[in-house]
């Protein structure tokens, strides 16, 4: 089509000076950009251009899933890297596609909004010569008509039926529905403030998560977080200083019904906040769909699991480590997996840890849970001796053991049983390390703090737009034409854009004219 | 602690229902298709005992619907919520929403010989849902327990019963309009040309099909944003691009095209009807694709 249309163009404008012609050229893109068939040519680009986005993991979505695709493949990760296809929706490929949508919109909406306003300030056009060709039409006899009374009140009626009217000697022009090309407008404009309203938001805002067990507090500043993501013009002192401390977590597990055994029905972290150094402390639940708003960024709960309380101590009774670690749940029935590293001990070693809220043997001998709440929990413990690696200062994954430099001194085919505690248990550890207590039991939650100024706003156009939206494509825009003619009148109308109800419309004008029953002579329509 | 309490023995009583409307369905689909041979086949276009197959047909799936919607509504029941939690269930509400959509339109314009399509389309759904996307009554997870799925989840229920009701009318027009259809010699293409002459005429298929549009664009609009909306409550950001997400974006943009095709000349027509057929085809691979294989925080099928 594009060629077609560039042949047609280039034979009426004949190849003049350079300068001319670039200007042409210029003129001739930006025409093409701003039409309707580039606009849908676009919008189809945009929707297949996202798919990919939905096949491959994300970098913003879905960090782990890059990860292990990396680890799987790691010849075609690099390949599909190299085309953006992990950050399909900042690719320089998407956004040219969004960037040239939003251009053309532009190029198209001003223009309109300007032809809309002057229209909107203008009476009616003349009534047509031939109103037989329009796609209603209706003529009616009526005798004795006085054109003037006749005229007046096909005004008032019109008027009334909400038309905008303009009058001349023997003929009325009415049009309604101006509202329709305004909520198009409307819509478009909006969108493009939901898309500066994204991308200012965006840039204003950050997201952090902390891991925090029963009885911590987290402190707002970028120490506090395990992990955080800042937008292009964050800095650290728009943090405003509040802090949080998890008192309690509670979890409801469905125990009653068969089918939904274990299934978790309710989350709550029991909360209270402090947003000032010296001041009082406030009380809150937050729950899924419940976040704690604070100012200066909202808390939700994103996830939850159990933080073992352990001590180990060294052969002499020495404590070398003692917390409440959080382990991560590996399925629903929260069996978990948690890592222990003691660096401070003689000879350096760590344990991975599964926890079982709710033990069961199966008949091959593996452990698993049976329940996810804690009624008979047991923790057993693999333990490896070699270096941690966290002498050399490198950042690690707090929740992974690197056992390739290790030895493994018990479970597994260590040809040491893997240790057992029960809750209050103290064992022994292998090779002289000491022993390890199961002091007790926690909760942990997964807290997202989050702050997004341009949500608001974002809303806001979107709601616009969608009003917008829904103006445009149910007002219908029409024009109507009454002319007095000898014998009788005639009705016509025309749609802009889709009515469906034009013939009736004109029927209904012509029945509320008529002096007499209407008795349509002829009708086309 | 909190606990709730489910009735199983309601939800089998449920399940009885569907049973039933899918049996009454097939009833009533058997009646459309044969009014529509019948049809084809008379030389007068429209004869006494045929009409009476179009009557029988459309009183069945009036009872049928009432089955069915004894159904959903015993569903929600069973699990003391909005019976949309889940695939199985999404698929019993949303066939549901269908019928009675069709029904309604009934009332207003002649669609009916559109029944053979809704009554067929209906009976797999639920054939579907019985058969692959069955699950027990269960609880909501605490990431669904919030007043936005009633109105999340129903607006895309309704959005999607009129793109489907809207895809209809564009196969419908498709078929009219193909070259095949009107020049083949097979003796089947024969009938099936006899069939479609039928129908109404093309410009009025396309108007029905973009009336359908709209309003199923709108609503979809609506569950975009609600979407976003809730996501800002449960997930801390209102959109992330989630694989759910995207596919809501990439079927509203395909709309949004179907919008500008109608409008531009060379686009209306044939290839606005096929955008129409994508578009839809994008809601069902949401629906199933989507559901089943992608990873992503909209992992509610229950399978």
């Amino acid at each position: 089509m594009a060629i077609s249309n560039s042949l047609s163009n280039s034979s009426d404008q004949p190849i003049k000076s350079p300068e001319l012609s670039l200007g042409g050229w210029g003129r001739w893109i930006w025409k093409q950009l701003t039409s309707m068939r580039t606009a849908l040519l676009l919008l189809l680009m945009l929707a297949v251009a996202a798919v990919p986005g939905s096949v491959f993991p994300q970098r913003s979505a879905d960090p782990n899933g890059v990860a292990q695709y990396f680890d799987k493949n790691p010849a075609l990760a690099k390949a599909l890297d190299a085309v953006q296809l992990f950050d399909v929706y900042t690719s320089v490929w998407f956004s040219a596609i969004y960037i040239l949508l939003f251009v053309s919109l532009i190029g198209c909406v001003l223009p309109r909004t300007a032809v809309h306003a002057k229209a909107l300030q203008s009476p009616p056009v003349p009534t047509p010569k031939l109103l037989t060709r329009m796609p209603a039409h209706l003529k009616v006899s009526a005798k004795n008509l006085s054109t003037d009374e006749f005229l007046a009140s096909a005004k008032t009626l019109l008027k009334k039926q909400g038309y905008r009217v303009a009058a001349d000697e023997n003929s009325v022009s009415a049009e309604r529905g101006y509202l329709r090309e305004t909520g198009n407008l409307v819509f478009h404009l909006s969108l493009i403030g939901v898309l500066i309203a994204v991308g200012i938001g965006g840039g204003l805002s950050f997201s952090g998560q902390r891991v925090i067990v029963e009885g911590e507090t987290f402190v707002n500043n970028l120490a506090g977080y395990d992990s955080f993501s800042p937008g292009t013009f964050f800095t650290e002192e728009k943090l405003i200083p509040f802090s949080v401390s998890l008192d309690k977590f509670e979890v409801d597990f469905d125990i009653s019904n068969p089918t939904n055994i274990g299934t978790p029905l309710d989350f709550r972290a029991y909360v209270s906040s402090r947003t000032q150094v010296e001041g009082e402390s406030k009380s809150a639940v937050i729950r899924v769909n419940q976040p704690l708003e604070l100012p200066g960024a909202n808390l939700y709960l994103t996830g939850n699991g159990y933080a073992p309380q352990i001590t180990i101590r060294d052969k002499a009774g020495n404590i070398t480590y003692s917390g409440a670690i959080p382990f991560l749940p590996q399925s629903s029935d929260y069996t978990s997996l948690g890592v222990i590293k003691v660096p401070d001990a003689e000879k350096q070693f760590g344990i991975i840890a599964f926890f079982y809220p709710t033990v069961d043997e199966l008949t091959t001998g593996a452990l698993t849970s049976i329940y996810p709440a804690p009624y008979d929990p047991l923790l057993t413990m693999n333990v490896y001796v070699g270096d941690l690696g966290l002498d050399d200062g490198l950042p690690k994954n707090v929740y992974a053991l690197d056992t390739a430099e290790m030895t493994q001194v018990a479970g597994g085919k260590s040809g040491v049983k893997g240790l057992r505690l029960t809750v209050g248990q103290t064992v022994d550890l292998p090779d002289g390390l000491g022993t390890a207590t199961f002091d007790g039991l926690k909760r942990f939650a997964s807290l997202d703090v989050s702050y997004n100024p341009g949500g608001l706003w974002v809303l806001i156009f979107a709601l616009l737009s969608l009003a917008g939206v829904t103006t445009s494509l149910m007002v219908p825009r029409r024009r109507v034409w009454v002319r007095k003619v000898d014998g009788g009148f005639e009705v016509a109308a025309l749609a802009r854009g889709d009515d469906l109800s034009l013939d009736k419309v004109v029927a209904e004008i012509a029945a509320a004219l008529n002096p007499a029953k209407a008795t349509p002579s002829e009708s086309n329509g | 602690m909190n606990q709730i309490a489910l009735n199983e023995g309601l939800s089998q009583i449920s399940l009885f229902f569907i049973y039933g409307a899918m049996a009454v369905y097939t009833l009533a689909f058997l009646g459309f298709a044969s009014h529509l041979a019948r049809l084809s086949s008379e030389k007068a276009a429209k004869s006494g005992s045929a009409s009476k197959l179009e009557r029988v047909g459309i009183s069945l799936m009036i009872l049928a619907v009432i089955l069915h919607g004894t159904g959903v509504m015993l569903r929600g029941i069973a699990a003391s919520r909005v019976p949309w939690a889940n695939m199985y269930e999404f698929s019993i509400t949303g066939s549901l929403v269908v019928v009675m959509i069709f029904l309604f339109a009934l009332i207003i314009k002649d669609l009916r010989l559109l029944a053979t399509f809704v009554s067929g389309f209906t009976l797999l759904i639920l054939g579907a849902a019985t058969s692959i996307f069955y699950v027990e009554v269960k609880s909501l997870m605490p990431a669904l327990q919030s007043y936005w799925l009633v109105i999340h989840v129903m607006v895309a229920v309704l959005a999607t019963a009129f793109f489907n009701i809207a895809a209809a009318l564009s196969i419908t027009y498709l078929f009219k309009t193909a070259k095949w259809v009107e020049t083949s010699k097979v003796k089947f293409v024969g009938t099936l040309r006899r069939i479609l002459a039928l129908f109404p005429s093309i410009e009025k298929l396309e108007r029905m099909a973009y009336r359908f549009n709209i309003i199923g664009f709108i609503l979809w609009s609506f569950t975009l944003i609600a979407g976003a909306i809730w996501a800002e409550r449960a997930w801390h950001r209102y959109w992330g691009w989630d694989t759910k997400e995207v596919w809501t974006f990439i079927i509203w943009t395909i709309y949004a095209g179907y919008l500008h095709a109608n409008a531009t000349r060379g686009w209306s027509g044939k290839r606005s009807a096929w955008l129409s057929l994508v578009g839809f085809l994008a809601i069902l691979f949401n629906f199933t694709i989507v559901n089943l294989y992608f990873k992503g925080l909209h992992v509610y099928s229950g399978l």
